[in-house]
């Protein structure tokens, strides 16, 4: 238990025009695993995510009950910094979203709005993210034309070494590879591995397979509620609930 | 095969022709057209009368100090001065405020106060300048004057109300800008550890650039162009302001209000006529810097990056 990176309990969260989208849920997650959460949509995958590091803040109005430990201590707590949450549990999203500016710029936002201002650590971050995102080899030589140039694929790795430049504990993916060809989806799916050596990521992943290519553990949600978390394993070739073997199977629906 | 036969297949004659596709085409190129022919009518008309002064006059005199029509002295600089003086003061306190408050409206004020502030801000952009010059000649003036100036009826009184009638088109203008900024960029910010205010200053601002220098642009469009409240608030003094720390505080005289005033009044065709015509293509010059300035600023490729949503 004391492994937990994140321990999830009797979650419950209600959206501000009144719907449930998480209903008691309790998980915990390991250090240095890739931690996959699934289910149909609208089943509070996304919503989960967002509560992590508390990006669910900018939903006025939404309430929410039980609690999430990072590292022991409640998000929630009353002089929790929600900033510095931000910078250890980074998430990336389903659509990439480069800031406006060159690629070293989007890269090194974080760490400039960190206040770190050493160009040698920049500039070393930079190459370490790229290296780690594996779009090092394709951008090196043009690190200073706009992010907007890049495609889809690649932009969307960016986005995945903006979050590695802060050097986060965890990283949180939202569908990272939705929209992506197989080649760009291989090539994300091929960095994930190397990453958990160094951080434990949490991912809702884009389909049933690529969830059971990649997770340690998989956790199965459906209408708000967890069915069933277990290792990849048992969760995608001996499943305990029915609904779990249905939706994996593709019966579901 | 089968391919070829499809083609041999394919009748010879061109699809029927939609006449009601072909009516709105040609109704959408016209209302284009117009507008481009509208302008270059009106640049038209404005030389024709207008030419005379920059003919006529030595560009000496024409920019010389004095106006003093009656005598034949047409020295424009005063009237630039007094246009620049205003509507320069009127931008400088109108910018920051327009766009402190679109900041404060789009990312920071609760719904129940944008949606009473909206319409509010929508209203004030209704009220004829008529009214507001009145307002500054009973309320504004006789502040200023009690504050120390020789009278209250200067550039910094006009500059107030034209800061004040630019603010509704500067904010509604800039919010826009702001609301159009993907919501992903302030999730994708956010998502690496900004504050609220780097979120707004480092990524929604520079987002929205292009959109706020065409409310800034209209902003100052509107203090150039308006004639009312100069006639009434600046003082009508054509003579160059002394240069002071009360450079603001003496009466002057805009371009547009010298036109106004004096157009009843002259003989059709005199020089003196051309001459208010000539002030007018001047102001349709100076817009017109503006504007080119302005969309260098913006900058080409990012104008058509809105657009195509690329």
């Amino acid at each position: 238990m004391t492994n937990d990176k994140i321990a999830v309990n009797n979650l419950f969260f209600t959206y501000p025009d009144g719907t449930e989208a998480l209903s008691n849920v309790s998980l915990n997650i390991a250090a240095n695993q890739i931690f996959v959460l699934f289910g149909p949509a609208r089943s509070g995958k996304t919503t989960l995510l967002r509560l992590l590091n508390r990006l669910s803040d900018l939903l006025e109005g939404a309430r929410h009950q039980g609690d999430i430990l990072f590292n022991g201590e409640s998000v929630f707590r009353r002089n929790a910094n929600v900033i510095e949450l931000r910078r250890k549990i980074s998430m990336v999203f389903a659509i990439p979203t480069p800031l406006p500016g060159s690629i070293r710029q989007n890269l090194t936002y974080g760490l400039r709005m960190a206040g770190i201002k050493d160009k040698v650590l920049h500039e070393a971050r930079v190459e370490t993210s790229l290296q780690q995102a594996g779009l090092w080899d394709e951008v090196k030589d043009r690190l200073d034309t706009s992010a907007f140039a890049l495609s889809g694929g690649q932009k969307q790795r960016l986005c995945i070494a903006r979050s590695l430049a802060l050097e986060p504990e965890v990283l949180v993916l939202d569908n990272p590879t939705s929209g992506l060809d197989p080649l760009s989806t291989a090539v994300v799916e091929e960095s994930l591995y190397d990453l958990k050596e160094q951080y434990t990521i949490v991912m809702v992943p884009h389909s049933v397979q690529q969830g059971a290519r990649v997770a340690d553990v998989a956790a199965f949600m459906l209408g708000g509620e967890l069915v069933e978390v277990c290792t990849a394993d048992k969760m995608f070739m001996n499943p305990q609930d029915q609904r779990t073997e249905d939706y994996i199977t593709g019966r579901f629906g | 095969m089968s391919a070829t036969k499809l083609e041999t297949s394919t009748p010879d004659v061109s699809p029927p022709v939609r006449w009601g596709e072909k009516i709105i085409e040609g109704l959408i190129w016209a209302a284009g057209l117009s507008t481009i022919l509208i302008v270059a009518l009106i640049f038209i008309f404005l030389l024709k009368e207008g030419l005379p002064t920059f003919l006529d006059i030595p560009l000496r005199q024409l920019f010389g100090k004095r106006w003093y029509p009656i005598e034949g002295m047409f020295g424009l600089a005063s009237l630039l001065a007094g246009t620049l003086l205003v509507t320069a003061g009127a931008v400088i306190i109108t910018v920051p405020l327009g766009i402190v408050t679109a900041i404060y409206l789009g990312e920071f004020a609760p719904p129940w106060q944008r949606e009473i502030l909206k319409p509010l801000i929508e209203v004030l952009a209704g009220i004829p300048s008529i009214v507001l010059g009145f307002l500054g000649w009973v309320a504004l003036a006789p502040i200023i004057q009690n504050a120390g100036a020789p009278t209250g009826l200067t550039a910094f009184t006009g500059a107030l109300i034209l800061a004040y009638m630019a603010l509704p088109t500067i904010i509604s203008i800039s919010e826009d800008a702001l609301y159009a900024v993907p919501k992903e960029y302030r999730d994708g910010a956010l998502a690496i550890g900004a504050t609220q205010w780097q979120t707004i200053w480092r990524v929604v601002l520079p987002a929205a650039k292009s959109g706020i220098v065409i409310a800034v642009m209209l902003g100052i469009g509107r203090a150039i162009g308006e004639t009312m409240v100069a006639l009434m608030v600046t003082g009508n003094a054509a003579n160059i302001p002394a240069f002071g720390a009360d450079i603001m505080f003496q009466p002057v005289r805009t371009m547009t209000a010298t036109i106004a005033a004096e157009m009843g009044e002259v003989a059709q065709g005199s020089l003196h006529y051309s001459v208010l015509f000539g002030i007018g293509i001047l102001l349709f010059l100076i817009t017109f810097a503006i504007n080119s300035l302005a969309r260098k600023l913006v900058g080409g490729e990012s104008v058509r990056r809105k657009r195509t949503g690329f």
